[in-house]
């Protein structure tokens, strides 16, 4: 049994059709990158595996470890094992990051029947992935990503994702904005992930990323479609030829 | 509406039987002070919706319900025990604004500090009450607080003398009995704290059964110069309740003062706090969270007197407002020509979670001083989907996560609470009472009760009358 099977998957927003028929196979283990350009429905693919409900699912299926995802609440996907790290992660005044985490990591572990972690359990976990990202611990005791820089909340996002360990992991533009030395940062978090057991969807526009993160299948998405699908020679080669050429010539 | 002769003939039975029999009729300046204030409630009658200050709230509901003054009704030792304030110094316990010695405990004040049933310190040491009571309260105003110092009685007497530092607060618990009439209390609290001392006081008003009550209260608070003194307020009677509360508080030199208001239950509430910055130096905290469900019409009322230089006023109101709830902020701050340096803010912020539900803010500053600074601001929203999902997609179910970002928001209250025994009152009171807000709609039945819904029978205020 495949982790995520995509069938068919058609999906509207407002009447309009981003998506027109997406088939897409991940096994564990598996990074495959979905590359395209601008409006062609990479987030929305993104934001429909996390169960965003503002995206109708019109036609189509799709299967996370055999299960119907479609049918799933975001709460239920994500204690299920499926993790959105977002383009624009949302800013949460009033809640403090380190309790938003624990409360995340109990809510996942009580769904598997497993006993919730109290504050003094959480402390080394947490403090070994925030040193994974170099990020400073006084950062935590303030609220969710609230007054954190660019690179500082994409940062959030991968630590999240170290302490909840999904089984799949979407990364949604998690490179856009950031200088070099955060993108090294935001690699090494997500490649100290990268087991038999996980796997990721990496979501990019630029090929930059995958010198960092080597996927193992890369997808190219053009209105609504994929349209080409390889190794990671093809990221070099849209590099090299641009997004227009594939966009006319059907896979 | 116009307070018809019958409506007042009414309360003039009441008050002509009232004082002949009241603690204190026999002394002229209380005897004066009582007959001054009821004149005053018959000038004025009932305010309507024509005048400024009551455009939002609209009280005929409580003009043309015929309410007996409460004989005092009775309350078991272990029906009291769930309101308590766990760690207080000491616990007054009054029973239809009757003080009830009986469930009260003072065996944890310090030597010298004072805490008693009003009616009690009338009768004994009435030279004490007299250079404050009803000195601070403006009758002429306000008509309900006209009519609460005509029926002045009983309440808490509370004094802290010179440089006392009492870390735990003074808890003043009022119950309001189950009756088969509708009945009408009038606490009366006096509240005197000496220079250089330290003091919290929690009024907390709860009640038992369901009938139509009216709780008509009135708080005067002295601060000494120098002083540092909290106030909690906290409605949380039935839905059938009508609570009218005025807090007037008069600042000295260098005090500090804040006031916490969470409004939580009553049916019509109107709560009434009225600072006045009258030494140099002084500093009010204004601070306010009001939850309301149902038909609940919430209405804050500030008046904040700046009357000497260098004075800073601080208010910050949160409301959330469901159901067809109304909530209204009214934040009026007058600037006195002598209170130059003048540092005064305001800010109001609402959650509205209903289509149906409504608030009215409205700022209003006079300002007669040339050298102040007055800043004020208000904001409406709703729950932030994008945050709703964010949390979601982390695992945490929808309840849970309403939950999470409404106690975000009315934590910006709690935090402006100095941490003691009377904040953990509250904010287990606060977190129990949104766990029913967090349901989201059509989700009541998947685990968790919503019982204020029950409240949903269709009493809005603002259709009466």
């Amino acid at each position: 049994m495949s982790l995520l099977e995509i069938k068919n998957l058609h999906v509207s927003v407002d009447h309009h059709e981003i998506l027109k028929g997406i088939d897409l196979v991940v096994n564990a283990g598996e990074v495959h990158s979905i590359m395209g350009p601008n409006g062609s429905g990479k987030s929305t693919l993104a934001q429909v595996l996390a169960r965003r409900e503002a995206y109708a699912v019109t036609d189509g299926q799709i299967l996370f470890q055999g299960k119907d995802l479609l049918a799933m609440k975001p709460e239920e996907a994500a204690c299920e094992g499926i993790f959105l790290a977002f383009q624009y992660p949302v800013e949460i005044p009033g809640i403090g990051n380190a309790y938003f985490l624990r409360s995340a990591l109990n809510a996942i572990r009580k769904y598997h029947g497993q006993d919730e972690m109290d504050a003094m359990d959480f402390l080394p976990l947490f403090r070994e992935k925030l040193k994974l990202l170099d990020m400073d611990e006084k950062l935590m005791n303030r609220s969710v990503n609230e007054s954190f820089s660019g690179g500082e909340k994409k940062r959030n996002e991968i630590l999240q994702m170290s302490i909840l360990q999904p089984k799949l992991a979407i990364l949604d533009e998690t490179d856009s904005g950031l200088d070099i030395d955060a993108l090294k940062i935001v690699a090494k978090g997500v490649n100290a992930m990268r087991s038999p057991d996980h796997a990721m969807i990496v979501v990019t526009h630029y090929q930059r990323l995958l010198n960092e993160i080597v996927p193992d299948f890369v997808h190219v998405l053009a209105n609504g479609r994929i349209v080409r699908s390889g190794g990671p020679e093809l990221a070099l080669e849209l590099e090299a030829k641009g997004y227009a050429e594939l966009e006319t010539v059907p896979a | 509406m116009i307070t018809t002769s019958e409506q007042l003939e009414t309360y003039l039975e009441s008050f002509t039987g009232f004082q002949k029999r009241a603690v204190g009729h026999s002394l002229p300046w209380l005897r004066d002070l009582r007959e001054a204030a009821f004149a005053r409630f018959c000038e004025v009658g009932f305010p309507t919706t024509h005048d400024e200050d009551w455009r939002f709230t609209n009280v005929s509901a409580i003009a043309r319900t015929q309410f007996e003054l409460a004989p005092g009704g009775e309350v078991a030792a272990k029906d009291a025990e769930r309101f308590r304030v766990s760690g207080a110094a000491c616990q007054l316990v009054f029973v239809d604004g009757k003080f009830a010695p009986t469930l009260s405990s003072t065996s944890h004040l310090p030597p010298g500090v004072r805490a008693n049933g009003l009616a009690r310190e009338i009768a004994r040491n009435s030279d004490a009450l007299e250079p404050h009571l009803g000195r601070y309260l403006n009758i002429q105003r306000d008509a309900f607080s006209a009519l609460n110092t005509a029926f002045a009685e009983d309440g808490a007497y509370v004094h802290i003398p010179k440089g006392v530092v009492l870390e735990a607060p003074v808890a003043l618990l009022f119950i309001a009995t189950e009756s088969a009439k509708p009945l009408m209390t009038h606490p009366r609290n006096l509240i005197v704290v000496e220079a250089e001392s330290q003091a919290t006081v929690v009024e907390d008003y709860v009640s038992l059964g369901s009938t139509a009550a009216f709780s008509n209260t009135a708080t005067e608070l002295v601060s000494g110069e120098n002083a540092v003194v909290s106030h909690y307020m906290i409605e949380r009677e039935h839905q059938q309740t009508f609570n009218i509360s005025t807090l007037r508080i008069q600042a000295a030199r260098s005090a500090n003062l804040s006031s916490h208001s969470v409004l939580i239950g009553g049916g019509l509430v109107r709560n009434n706090v009225h600072p006045v910055l009258a030494g140099e130096g002084a500093e009010c905290l204004i601070n306010g969270l009001f939850l309301g469900d149902g038909g609940q019409h919430l209405d804050n009322y500030m008046l904040v007197e700046h009357v000497s230089p260098h004075c800073a006023s601080r208010q910050f109101y949160n409301g959330i407002l469901d159901g067809h709830a109304h909530g209204v902020f009214h934040g009026r701050i007058i600037v006195h020509k002598d209170a130059q340096k003048t540092d005064a803010k305001q800010t109001n912020r609402n959650l509205l979670l209903s289509d149906d539900a409504r608030i009215d803010t409205k700022p209003q500053l006079e300002i007669y001083a040339d050298d102040v600074k007055c800043t004020h601001g208000a904001t409406i929203g709703q729950i932030e989907e994008n945050a709703l999902f964010y949390l979601r997609s982390r695992g945490i179910d929808e309840v849970a996560a309403r939950k999470l970002l409404l106690l975000a928001f009315a934590s910006e209250c709690l935090d402006r609470m100095r941490p003691s025994p009377a904040r953990e009152h509250v904010e287990t009171l606060i977190h129990d009472s949104l766990l029913s807000f967090a349901a989201a709609p059509g989700q009541a039945g998947a685990g968790v009760s919503k019982p204020r819904q029950q409240a949903d029978e269709g009493r809005n205020w603002e259709e009466m009358g």
